[in-house]
C-alpha cells in the first residue's frame, strides 16, 4: 500500500491503461522503444550478439575453404598414381591423356605465371600512369568522364573479355604474326591485362590522392615542375598503396578463370613463348568441372590440389600486400 | 640523380610525361571503345525480342536467352537477399560496436583475404558446402531429404544440388567481402560528430546506429551494394564449378530448380568454333552489358543526387 491508497494491482492497471494518454510515452511506444533501462540493455545485447555472429561468418567461410581444400587434397595424395614428391617435383602434367599419367603442378603454374606476366607487364605501367594523370593532372571535367569509363571497364564480366580475346585480339595477333594460333597466351594475357587495368588505376589513384596537399605545395615552392612533384614526391609518398594495388591486381590475374578458359588453350606446358598455347591452373579446373573426367577419380580429385595451390598463391600475395600497407604506410595527418 | 638539371630540360621532361599520361589514359578509353564497337558489330543483327524471349536451341538462329536471363535474375536475387544483410551487419559490427581488439583485427584481415580469393575457389566451396553438404546427407539425389511440396515456391531438398538456391548462396560468398568493405567505407565517411551528438542525447549505441549513422551512410552503402550486385551478375566461374553448363529449357519455378545463367550461356556459345554462335554470344553480351549499364547508372545517380555533404 502506498500513498495513493490503491492496491498494487490497480496501480499497475492504471499504469498500463494510462500510458497512451501521455504524449511523451505514446511517442516512445510508437517508436517501439522499450521503456526500462534493463530492457534496452537486453535488446542492445541481442543486437550486438546477432551482428557478432554475422562477423564470425566470414571466419567460418575461410575455415571451411581451408578445411575442404586440405581434406580433398589429402584424398588426392592417397591415390597410388600420385605423391607429394611428384606433384612438386615432376614437370609433366597430363592427367587426361597418355598411357602414363603425370601430376606435376609446374606446367600449370608456368602457364598461369606467363599469362599473369603478360597482363601485368602492360596493365601495371599503364594503370599507374593513368592514375597519376587522373590524380595530379586531370581537371575535374576530365575526371568526371574518365572515372565512369573506368568503372564500366571494371564491371564488364570477365567472360566478355574472354570473348573479346577470342574474336578480336587473337585474329589481330594472327595478322601481325602467323606464329599466333587460335589459342595463345598473349591474347589471354592482354585480355586479362585489360581486366586488371581499372583495379590498378583506381586503387593507385586512391593512394595518390591520400597524399596531403602540403607535400605537393612544398615541392612546387622549391621550383619543381608538375612532373617532378608527381613522380619524385607524390608517387614515393604513396608507394605502399601503389604496391598493394599491384599485388591485388596480380592476384586477380592469377585467379582469373573465364578469359584463360576461352582464349589460352588447353596444353599444359612449361614455356615462356607468348604465342604458345598454355593451360593455367584455373583453366584446368574448368576443364575438370565441365565433366571431362569421371567424378571421384584421381583426375577429378587433382583439381582440388590445383585449387589448393591457387588458394595458397593468392593468399600469400594478399598477405604480402596487407603487410606492406601496414608496415610501410606513411601517416601524414 | 638522373634528372636533367637545366630548366629547359626539366620542362621538356614535364611535357613528355604529360604526353605519356594522355597516351596511357587513352589506352583505356580506346580499349573500351573497341570492345563495345566489336561486340555491337557482331551481335546487333541477331539481337531481337524473339532472342530474349525464347529458349535454348541447337540451331543458332532459333536460340534465345530466356532461361539464362531468368536464371540470372533468380540467382542474383537470392545472392543479394542473403549477402546484403549479412555484409552490412558485419560492417556495422566492425565499425560501430566492436572495440579494436585482436579478434576484430583477425576478422578484418580475414575479410581482406577473402576479397582476394579467386572466385573459382568459392565455386568449390559452394559445391562442397551447399550442393553436396559435405556428403553428410548422402551423395545420391534419390536419397535427398525433401521438405515441403514440390509445387510450392519454398520446396526444399537437402542437399541442395546444383539448384538456384545453391547458386545464389555460392555467389553470396563471392560478393560478401565486397559488400562488407564498401559498407565499412561508407560508415567511416560519416563524421564522428553526428554520433557524439546522438550519444549526448542519451541514445544507446544501437539507437545511434539505426537512427543516425545508417541513414547518413545509406547512399554509400547502396552504391557499394549495387556495384557488388553488378559483380554478381557477371560472375560465372563459381557457378560453372557448381553445375557445369546446363542446357535448361524452363525458367526456375522454385528454389530447387535447375538453372542456367547469362554469363555461362555466353561462355558456352563463345567457346564454339562457328561464327553463328559467336554472333548470338555477342547478342547475349549486349543484353548483359545493358543490365550492367543500368546498374552502374543507378549507382552513379545515387552517388550524385543523394549524397549530401555532411561536414
Amino acid at each position: 500500500m502506498d500513498g495513493s491508497g490503491r492496491l498494487p494491482v490497480f496501480r499497475w492497471i492504471h499504469h498500463v491503461t494510462a500510458l497512451p494518454s501521455n504524449p511523451a510515452t505514446r511517442d516512445a511506444t510508437r517508436l517501439g522503444r522499450p521503456k526500462s533501462v534493463s530492457a534496452r540493455v537486453l535488446r542492445e545485447r541481442i543486437i550486438v550478439g546477432t551482428l557478432a555472429v554475422a562477423a564470425c561468418f566470414s571466419i567460418l567461410v575461410t575455415t571451411t575453404i581451408i578445411v575442404v581444400l586440405a581434406r580433398e587434397t589429402w584424398g588426392f595424395f592417397q591415390f597410388d598414381e600420385v605423391s607429394v614428391g611428384e606433384f612438386f617435383g615432376s614437370i609433366e602434367w597430363n592427367p587426361l591423356l597418355g598411357a602414363e599419367k603425370h601430376f606435376g603442378i609446374w606446367p600449370l603454374v608456368s602457364g598461369t605465371l606467363l599469362v599473369t606476366a603478360i597482363a601485368a607487364s602492360f596493365a601495371l605501367p599503364i594503370g599507374l600512369i593513368s592514375a597519376i594523370y587522373l590524380s595530379e593532372y586531370a581537371s575535374s571535367t576530365v575526371r568526371a568522364t574518365l572515372k565512369p569509363a573506368l568503372e564500366i571497364l571494371a564491371g564488364v564480366p570477365t567472360v566478355v573479355y574472354g570473348f573479346f580475346a577470342l574474336t578480336v585480339i587473337t585474329p589481330l595477333l594472327s595478322k601481325l604474326s602467323p606464329a599466333f594460333g587460335n589459342y595463345n597466351a598473349m591474347s589471354a594475357g592482354i585480355a586479362t591485362g585489360i581486366m586488371i587495368l581499372p583495379i590498378v588505376c583506381s586503387m593507385s589513384e586512391d593512394a595518390l590522392r591520400a597524399v596531403p596537399r602540403s607535400l605537393r605545395d612544398g615541392a612546387f615552392a622549391l621550383g619543381g615542375t608538375r612532373f617532378d612533384v608527381s613522380v619524385k614526391v607524390v608517387v614515393p609518398a604513396a608507394l605502399s598503396g601503389i604496391v598493394a594495388a599491384f599485388l591485388l591486381a596480380i592476384s586477380r590475374a592469377v585467379g582469373e578463370t573465364m578469359i584463360v578458359a576461352l582464349a589460352a588453350g588447353g596444353i599444359a606446358q612449361i614455356t615462356a613463348n607468348p604465342s604458345a598455347e598454355v593451360q593455367t591452373m584455373t583453366a584446368y579446373m574448368v576443364q575438370i568441372f565441365l565433366g571431362d573426367a569421371p567424378a571421384f577419380g584421381v583426375e577429378y580429385k587433382s583439381s582440388y590440389a590445383v585449387a589448393a595451390t591457387l588458394f595458397v598463391m593468392t593468399f600469400v600475395l594478399t598477405m604480402i600486400g596487407q603487410y606492406i600497407l601496414r608496415r610501410f604506410r606513411e601517416e601524414y595527418d | 640523380m638522373s634528372a636533367p638539371r637545366s630548366a629547359a630540360g626539366r620542362l621538356l621532361a614535364n611535357r613528355a610525361f604529360l604526353v605519356t599520361c594522355l597516351l596511357a589514359t587513352n589506352v583505356a578509353m580506346l580499349v573500351l571503345a573497341v570492345l563495345l564497337i566489336s561486340i555491337f558489330w557482331q551481335g546487333w543483327d541477331t539481337l531481337s525480342w524473339k532472342f530474349i524471349t525464347s529458349f535454348a536451341s541447337r540451331k543458332p538462329s532459333e536460340a534465345g536467352i530466356l532461361a539464362p536471363l531468368m536464371g540470372s535474375v533468380w540467382v542474383c536475387s537470392i545472392c543479394g537477399l542473403v549477402a546484403l544483410p549479412l555484409g552490412v551487419g558485419t560492417a556495422v559490427f566492425l565499425e560501430e560496436f566492436a572495440r579494436k581488439s585482436r579478434f576484430t583485427r583477425i576478422v578484418q584481415t580475414n575479410i581482406m583475404n577473402l576479397a582476394g580469393v579467386p572466385s573459382i575457389v568459392y565455386g568449390i566451396l559452394g559445391l562442397t558446402a551447399f550442393a553436396r553438404m559435405f556428403g553428410a546427407l548422402g551423395t545420391n539425389v534419390d536419397e535427398a531429404i525433401t521438405l515441403g511440396n514440390e509445387e510450392s515456391l519454398l520446396f526444399l531438398r537437402l542437399p541442395f544440388g546444383s539448384s538456384v538456391l545453391a547458386g545464389g548462396l555460392t555467389l553470396m560468398l563471392v560478393i560478401l567481402p565486397v559488400v562488407i568493405i564498401s559498407t565499412q567505407e561508407a560508415l567511416r565517411a560519416v563524421p564522428g560528430s553526428l554520433r557524439s551528438g546522438a550519444f549526448a542525447l542519451g541514445a544507446t549505441r544501437w539507437q545511434t546506429v539505426w537512427g543516425i549513422t545508417l541513414p547518413a551512410a545509406i547512399p554509400g552503402i547502396m552504391t557499394g551494394a549495387i556495384l557488388s550486385m553488378s559483380r554478381a551478375i557477371g560472375e560465372s566461374a563459381p557457378l560453372l564449378v557448381l553445375g557445369g553448363l546446363l542446357l535448361v529449357f524452363n525458367t526456375p519455378e522454385n528454389l530447387m530448380s535447375d538453372f542456367a545463367i547469362l554469363p555461362l550461356q555466353i561462355y558456352n556459345w563463345a567457346g564454339r568454333p562457328q561464327d553463328d554462335f559467336h554472333a548470338i554470344a555477342a547478342s547475349a553480351i549486349i543484353v548483359q552489358l545493358a543490365v550492367l549499364l543500368l546498374f552502374n547508372g543507378v549507382a552513379v545517380f545515387i552517388r550524385q543526387k543523394l549524397q549530401k555533404p555532411l561536414q
